[in-house]
């Protein structure tokens, strides 16, 4: 095997992860807002709302994300009559499908929280929304950070597919290098190696994330 | 004052409350006993909606809070509740629990509801633990912060659902001092309770529930030394040694 292409090549890597990473950022960030937003549609006490929430969720659970990925590329634009950049395609696709995977997970956080916290903020008056946002979500975000970290994780490993769409993230990248340099099996080698040591570095660091919220939960 | 009338409440086809009438008036501590099942916790909790009653009324001071037009949010916030497992917010510390529904719902400034706060945590005898998060507590001094924390809200009347009942022996005076205390500065509270001794003490009266029905209800004395009916006689004396 020969590795010299990365002499010449190495930055095209180094640009490609910087892009997957941001773009893991983005989609685990505005995916929590847009989850949280579909699990209190959820629970809404409108049916109509409920369904909404149910037939996205379902639909985007039940669909690969590729198939998403040019849903959204194709039809995004044809939708707002915009001229949407790449890039924010991408972010996009990415957003909607771990949406709705936070979501499910958000619920279950609420669900965690005892009924009694609701009830012990009702009844010094507060209303629903009060009570669900100031006592309810930040117990229910403290249950799942664990299971959001992992879908960081997830994110990561899962933007590897708006490549197809010619966002040069990192397995992007890593097609144009395989094309310059005819060499078939070792860039996909250091792509491989790159995702890896970024996402075991931050399983790493959520374990210790983990750690140290656990001990906060003790005196 | 509160007025119950022709109160139902079933759960399904479980009638757990079943034509409940009585009045608390101002100033007055009632005291509900009753065996497990017998509906009384359930009857607490509808006097702020935490249940909401299959029929009847609720009628505290001239208002029915069952009629649709009523903000309940309102309601709760003049009746104070403590449940038997303190539910103190975990997220926040002593202070936060007791001052953030005053700073959000009444709209009061922070400073004054910190000051207020710390008179209240002085009251119950837990000053020095203002900056506490609640897991580091024990159960007797949770459910006093769970105490100050309704009474942040200067409400009129104060419900209690076994406030000991989670507690170790050893800590269920220290809960009981802080509502004799409240007693005595002429609070109306209504406390659902196992604790006979406290009951005979603080109570003004005191209501004996069995299936879902109010059996029997006179002062304390009366109650515990010359109970009239035969299901309160049976009760009193399996708990009575």
């Amino acid at each position: 095997m020969n590795f010299s292409f990365l002499g010449s090549y190495y930055t095209f890597f180094l640009q490609g992860a910087y892009v997957t990473v941001l773009l893991a950022i983005i989609s685990v960030i505005a995916g929590t807002i847009l989850g949280v937003l579909l699990t209190l549609m959820r629970r809404s006490k409108i049916q109509a709302v409920r369904w909404i929430s149910i037939a996205y969720v379902e639909f985007i659970r039940g669909t690969p994300l590729l198939a998403q990925v040019y849903l959204v590329y194709v039809g995004l634009p044809m939708l707002t009559q915009l001229n949407i950049p790449d890039f924010a395609t991408g972010a996009i696709a990415l957003t909607i499908h771990a949406s709705a995977y936070i979501s499910e997970t958000m619920r279950s956080g609420i669900e965690a929280v005892p009924y009694g916290q609701a009830e012990a903020a009702r009844s010094l008056g507060m209303n629903s929304r009060r009570t669900m946002l100031d006592i309810i979500l930040p117990q229910a975000f403290k249950n799942i950070l664990p299971a959001l970290g992992n879908q960081f994780i997830g994110n990561i490993k899962d933007s590897s597919l708006v490549s197809v769409i010619g966002i040069s993230e990192l397995m992007y990248e890593t097609t144009t290098v395989r094309g310059t340099t005819a060499l078939g099996l070792e860039p996909i080698i250091v792509c491989s190696l790159i995702y890896l040591v970024l996402t075991l570095t931050l399983t790493r660091l959520l374990t210790f994330v983990e750690r140290r919220l656990k001990s906060s939960d003790h005196r | 004052m509160i007025t119950v009338k022709h109160l139902y409440k079933s759960f399904n086809s479980h009638e757990v409350l079943n034509n409940i009438n009585c009045t608390i008036h101002d100033g007055e501590v009632v005291v509900i006993i009753g065996p497990s099942g017998s509906g009384k916790s359930t009857l607490l909790r509808c006097l702020n909606l935490l249940e909401t009653p299959t029929q009847g009324s609720i009628i505290i001071d001239g208002q029915d809070i069952m009629t649709r037009k009523i903000n309940i949010d309102q309601v709760r916030e003049k009746m104070g509740m403590v449940f038997q497992q303190f539910n103190l917010f975990p997220h926040k510390t002593v202070i936060q629990n007791i001052c953030h529904a005053p700073i959000r719902v009444r709209k009061m400034k922070k400073y004054d509801a910190e000051q207020q706060g710390l008179e209240l945590l002085r009251k119950v005898g837990l000053r020095d633990k203002k900056d506490a998060y609640p897991i580091t507590l024990s159960g007797g001094q949770q459910q006093r912060i769970a105490i100050a924390r309704a009474l942040a809200m200067q409400p009129n009347a104060m419900l209690f659902d076994e406030p000991t009942s989670a507690l170790d022996p050893e800590m269920v005076s220290e809960v009981l001092n802080v509502i004799k205390d409240l007693a005595k500065e002429g609070m109306t509270m209504v406390i659902v309770t196992h604790e006979m001794g406290f009951a005979k003490e603080v109570g003004d009266r005191v209501i004996f529930m069995d299936g879902g029905q109010i059996v029997e209800e006179n002062t304390p004395d009366a109650m515990f030394n010359h109970p009239q009916h035969a299901r309160t006689q049976n009760f009193l004396s399996k708990i009575l040694h």
